[in-house]
């Protein structure tokens, strides 16, 4: 079905940020715009979601062109979920943002940058042409560019080189991924290349450059050789850009994979092998990095890539039950790591250290905001009944039916080192009594109740959605479902793209 | 026209990854741009160079009578070099802002801790 609102998440972040570089120095009035902006853009996520949910398949032809020669916009479930997320997240951020960004930051552009990366992401999330997947791809990593290093200390200038180096190389490597695509089928419209590829006699050719989209979206998604840029970055901007990193930048490398390797390239043995590989390593390795960071926003950057892992071995088992897995784990960890960088610049603001050696007594001095805190950190581990829980059956079910002990090793020594760190961290942070030669430095005291009230609104209403993933996981399950039979069965894909003229 | 190309695209991939392997923060600026035009130069290449006909299609024919020049990877090309224009600058202004406080052209002198701010 043709449908011109599609665009509308786009637009309105679009729009947020153009009105808001009209207020340039009134950093009062970007805030209003930027919570108002996302609130909106959030109703129509929703909205846009239903639509998909009850009708199927959106798609919308910029300009008219006919599908495989204009470039096309398809919503189906798969986008308009991570839409919406990526819109909740974004409207909690954007609050969380009006207190814990410095006004300083803000008076060079902090809202409109912000939402310019949101806009990025809803326009990779619901493009259906691949090379305008790598313009936004571009269109996100100059806006993350710029919070990254936005406020110009030397720790995260140092980050950001890194950043940059690593961004700009793996968009290299997935416009030369395209490049040898186009070369082979002359067509760059993603259902158009499903069909193509297939006709393509040289196997190898297409494995090839499928490679190059693994290094590409692997880059982009920090697994297992390819991840060092992301712990040596993530803890230095402000916690609000770490948030909307953490959350939702690594996931974009996770959709592009999902997308791309259900729809044009069917993973054969070898990508499955070396996917599988890359995935147990991943974890692993996260998993390791984590156990000796003392820094709370450093060993969540290690937690982020332990978790990819399993995300990554869902895509390599590439059957329904995994997908089913691997999307309602995109779904948790989206609301789950947003939430935790919040809670990492919360606890910074009570304590004025993100150190877990300096840090204590949280739960003494403020226990309803550590029992919030606590539901999120348990939802992250996996207790059931919590959001983490569920998507692992799934996982492990899989992995046994296909008899992937390794990957089953690997999500056992990745969850329950999840557990030990987080356990760890609870320890230290909240009941441990703090060090008695460390001056605390509470900020969060002496604020007005309404910033109050600003900072942990975010992370409450965040801790609902992952409550309300896990306690519902029953309407979860059966989107995730939804979604993993589209990505299975890409024919209903390809005909709502290529032939809608006959609905016309 | 196509070996030469080809092999102006090897030495420039050849190039950049070389000066990217390098612990320079200048070389490694000029290895993504290296990189990045030998990206654009693939692209054009695998749009099959055609010489002398445009893809315009004559009064009189309703499709295209013989092989005409691709004029996608042209565009694409444009789109990329936009692109990498923009991240370019960028990058430059960073390398210089870096250099000013690290005082340093070394990457591996990139790894100051320090307490982070909110």
């Amino acid at each position: 079905m043709i449908d011109n609102h599609i665009l509308a998440p786009v637009f309105v972040q679009l729009f947020t940020a153009v009105i808001q570089l009209m207020f340039w120095r009134k950093t009062l009035t970007q805030r209003y715009l930027s919570v108002g902006g996302s609130f909106i853009g959030l109703l129509v996520a929703i909205r846009l979601f239903s639509r998909v949910y009850q009708d199927g398949i959106l798609t919308m032809n910029a300009a008219n062109w006919d599908a495989p020669f204009g470039i096309v916009f398809v919503a189906d479930l798969l986008s308009v979920t991570l839409v919406l997320l990526t819109s909740i997240a974004c409207f909690a951020v954007s609050i969380f943002s009006s207190i814990g960004v410095s006004r300083q930051r803000m008076l060079y552009g902090y809202f409109p940058i912000f939402h310019f990366l949101i806009m990025g992401l809803h326009g990779a999330f619901l493009t259906g042409d691949i090379f305008n997947l790598y313009v936004y791809f571009e269109v996100i990593i100059i806006s993350s560019f710029v919070l990254m290093t936005l406020g110009g200390r030397k720790a995260q200038l140092e980050g950001a080189v890194k950043y940059m180096a690593m961004n700009i190389l793996a968009s290299m490597f997935f416009l030369t991924g395209i490049g040898l695509l186009y070369g082979l089928t002359g067509s760059l419209n993603m259902a158009d290349l499903a069909l193509k590829v297939r006709q393509v006699q040289d196997g190898t050719l297409v494995g090839i450059t499928s490679c190059f989209f693994i290094l590409g979206f692997g880059i982009k998604s920090a697994v297992f050789p390819l991840y060092y840029w992301l712990p040596s970055s993530y803890h230095t901007p402000p916690s609000a850009v770490a948030a909307t990193f953490g959350g939702l930048l690594t996931k974009v490398g996770i959709y592009a994979m999902l997308r791309v390797f259900s729809l044009i390239f069917v993973p054969d043995e070898f990508t499955r092998t070396l996917l599988m590989v890359i995935a147990c390593a991943t974890i692993l390795t996260g998993a390791f990095g984590a156990i000796i960071k003392t820094n709370i926003r450093r060993l969540f950057s290690y937690l982020i890539v332990c978790h990819i892992g399993f995300m990554i071995g869902g895509i390599a088992m590439f059957s329904k039950l995994a997908l089913m897995g691997v999307v309602f784990y995109l779904i948790h960890d989206i609301a789950v790591k947003t939430n935790m960088f919040l809670i990492a610049g919360l606890i910074r603001q009570l304590r004025g250290t993100m150190d877990m050696d300096k840090l204590g007594g949280l739960y003494r001095d403020y226990p309803k905001i550590s029992v919030l805190i606590a539901l999120v950190l348990f939802s992250l581990v996996g207790i059931p009944p919590l959001s983490g829980f569920w998507p692992k059956i799934f996982l492990f079910q899989e992995a046994f039916l296909q008899t992937q002990y390794f990957f089953v090793a690997a999500l056992i020594v990745g969850s329950f080192v999840t557990l030990y760190v987080i356990a760890n961290m609870w320890a230290q942070v909240f009941w441990k009594n703090p060090p008695k030669d460390e001056e605390v430095d509470d900020r969060f005291a002496p604020m007005q109740p309404y910033r109050k009230l600003l900072m942990v609104l975010p992370i409450g209403m965040l801790a609902l959605t992952t409550l309300y993933i896990g306690l519902n996981a029953e309407a979860i399950v059966l989107v995730a479902e939804k979604i993993s039979s589209q990505l299975i069965d890409t024919s209903t894909y390809i005909e709502a793209v290529l032939n809608k003229n006959n609905e016309l | 026209m196509e070996l030469l190309l080809v092999l102006v695209l090897g030495l420039l991939y050849a190039a950049g990854v070389y000066l990217i392997l390098r612990r320079s923060l200048v070389k490694l600026l000029l290895g993504i741009m290296l990189l990045g035009n030998g990206t654009n130069v693939l692209i054009f290449l695998l749009g099959k160079i055609t010489k002398g006909s445009p893809p315009v299609i004559d009064e009189s024919y309703k499709v295209f009578q013989d092989i005409y020049a691709d004029p996608i990877p042209q565009a694409l090309i444009l789109t990329a070099i936009v692109i990498s224009f923009a991240l370019t600058s960028f990058a430059i202004v960073l390398l210089k802002r870096v250099y000013a406080l690290v005082n340093s052209d070394d990457l591996d002198d990139l790894n100051t801790p320090e307490e982070e701010d909110l």
